[in-house]
């Protein structure tokens, strides 16, 4: 071959960190498409809680007008928005915990070889993941739809795509940032337990708001101090075509904490990793 | 566009610099004080047991962290403060399988190529030189999942190579091999230091992986016990093989200190 200018000195440009975005969603996509369990498995989790729990609660649980709805609305219609926040919340976790522990490990390493910068790298692997949650989100409401979950208009299905941008990122973020930062949850169980049900039960998911002060104003006031919470109404208000500003507010500003937290947790000079020991 | 080949002569840039690495997770010292060079166009064998601190010092030239005290170079550049231009000169393959087994190895490659900022064409390009080089070029649609144990080390080799580095660090890659598969990877890399000048640091406590013109760093419970070639570690030890010596060595530091 001849000689040619050495690599390492042809800096990491816009186009070579576009390359780079692109190979990483463009890997994780390929994995998921292989992973068959996984996409059933988080088709099947939000179905359970529509066909069984919410099917035998709605008698018990009415659900009076309140916005975005301007109409009395079933229980399925109202727990739809918090099952599909779970489904990004359960891939947030698995995507994130994943890159640390067990065999993919290896892969991580392998990603924080890249001379990109590392912030670039992490919320490349984000968006990617993203974007796989975002593929689960809409395989979910094909199927809701058939059991009449529905948008107002057809509209509903387009303004709703940014909120699940952005609370996929936040999730995202905060399962990096868990993974980095605490030993103890290297199995999901421990995850399960500790992360998921207490978010998702401590939220407005299941119970409005305002049923939850009249049961317990503690709880309410957890359920206020959730992120979670903020991301059920951010896509509940944005599949009725409308902006929930606080939950906006909210989740954006948490995001830009997890992700920033992530990213010093993963830095070579302080992070985790160090004092794990690879 | 070499702004360090412009500075001084070629021959004066160690291909690895590790100067005074110091690493401890908490109070157990992983890395004391080790210092070694390596030149360009050599092979270098980092021997030590398990436990002696090659994984540290592999997470450190990788710029996995950053260790406490000291520097790395690669061609000059320093891992922790121009990590870009230096991990872009070096090439990795970890002792962990790092291929994603339900890709074919043309995918697995594509992948790399991005991480790495390498348009698709020119990765398939290059992939299926680096390919033919490992013996491999057939095998570019296979599923990983289907490869043996040695193919799959060479194609983490061959990718390793995609981005052209100038230094290639290999931990432990003929663990969990057969004896003709650990020869072909063997010679497969010896070639490439050879007939393209590529430095290579191969971690291993194999000691009949080594030869007597091969350059030793031996590494023990996070020290360094001898850094040069095989055969004058063997001769300084008074022993009649690099096996011999490293035995010796290892064992001598284990009531007093070196």
């Amino acid at each position: 071959m001849s000689e040619v200018v050495l690599d390492g000195d042809r800096p990491f440009g816009w186009r070579q960190r576009l390359i780079c975005l692109y190979g990483i969603v463009w890997r994780e996509g390929l994995r998921f498409l292989h992973q068959r369990e996984r996409f059933i498995s988080a088709l099947v989790r939000p179905m359970v809680w529509l066909f069984i729990f919410a099917a035998g609660f709605r008698q018990t649980l009415g659900v009076s007008i309140m916005p975005p709805y301007d109409t009395y609305v079933l229980y399925e219609v109202y727990i739809a928005p918090g099952l599909i926040a779970m489904i990004q919340l359960f891939n947030g976790m698995q995507s994130s915990l994943s890159m640390v522990y067990d065999r993919e490990m290896g892969s991580m390493r392998m990603l924080l070889v890249s001379p990109a910068p590392r912030w670039f790298l992490l919320t490349s692997k984000l968006i990617a993941g993203v974007a796989v949650s975002i593929l689960q989100v809409y395989a979910f409401l094909v199927i809701a739809y058939f059991w009449e979950i529905e948008p107002p208009t057809w509209w509903g299905y387009l303004t709703v795509l940014p909120a699940l941008a952005l609370s996929g990122l936040m999730l995202g973020a905060l399962g990096m940032l868990l993974s980095s930062i605490i030993k103890q949850l290297e199995n999901f169980a421990g995850v399960m337990n500790f992360v998921i049900f207490p978010m998702f039960f401590a939220s407005s998911a299941l119970y409005p708001l305002w049923r939850v002060q009249e049961g317990s104003p503690w709880l309410a006031t957890v359920c206020r101090l959730n992120p979670f919470t903020y991301s059920v109404e951010l896509i509940r208000f944005a599949f009725y075509e409308q902006v929930n500003w606080l939950a906006l507010a909210v989740v954006a500003g948490c995001t830009v904490v997890f992700l920033g937290g992530a990213v010093i947790a993963y830095d070579p000079a302080r992070g985790m990793l160090m004092r794990r020991g690879g | 566009m070499t702004v360090v080949a412009d500075l001084m002569p070629k021959a004066a840039v160690s291909a690895l610099s590790v100067e005074k690495v110091s690493h401890a997770y908490g109070a157990r010292i992983a890395l004391d004080e080790v210092s070694f060079d390596i030149a360009p166009a050599s092979f270098t064998v980092l021997l030590g047991l398990n436990g002696a601190g090659k994984s540290t010092l592999f997470s450190v030239i990788t710029h996995l962290y950053v260790s406490r005290s000291g520097a790395v170079r690669i061609f000059g550049r320093d891992v922790a403060r121009n990590s870009g231009a230096a991990l872009a000169l070096l090439g990795v393959v970890f002792q962990q399988r790092t291929l994603d087994p339900d890709l074919s190895v043309a995918q697995n490659l594509a992948y790399h190529g991005a991480l790495h900022g390498i348009g698709a064409r020119e990765t398939r390009q290059r992939g299926a030189i680096q390919l033919a080089r490992v013996g491999l070029a057939d095998r570019a649609g296979d599923k990983v999942r289907f490869l043996s144990g040695g193919q799959m080390r060479r194609v983490e080799i061959a990718r390793a190579l995609l981005h052209r580095p100038r230094m290639l660090l290999l931990d432990e890659p003929t663990a969990g091999l057969d004896i003709k598969a650990r020869a072909g990877i063997l010679e497969v890399v010896r070639t490439l230091v050879a007939d393209e000048g590529i430095g290579v640091l191969w971690a291993t406590h194999l000691v009949d992986e080594i030869r007597d013109d091969d350059h030793v760093v031996l590494l023990h419970k996070g020290r360094l016990l001898a850094d040069g070639p095989s055969r004058s570690i063997v001769g300084e030890a008074g022993a009649r093989s690099i096996g011999e010596a490293f035995t010796a060595l290892t064992s001598r530091g284990e009531g007093d200190e070196p």
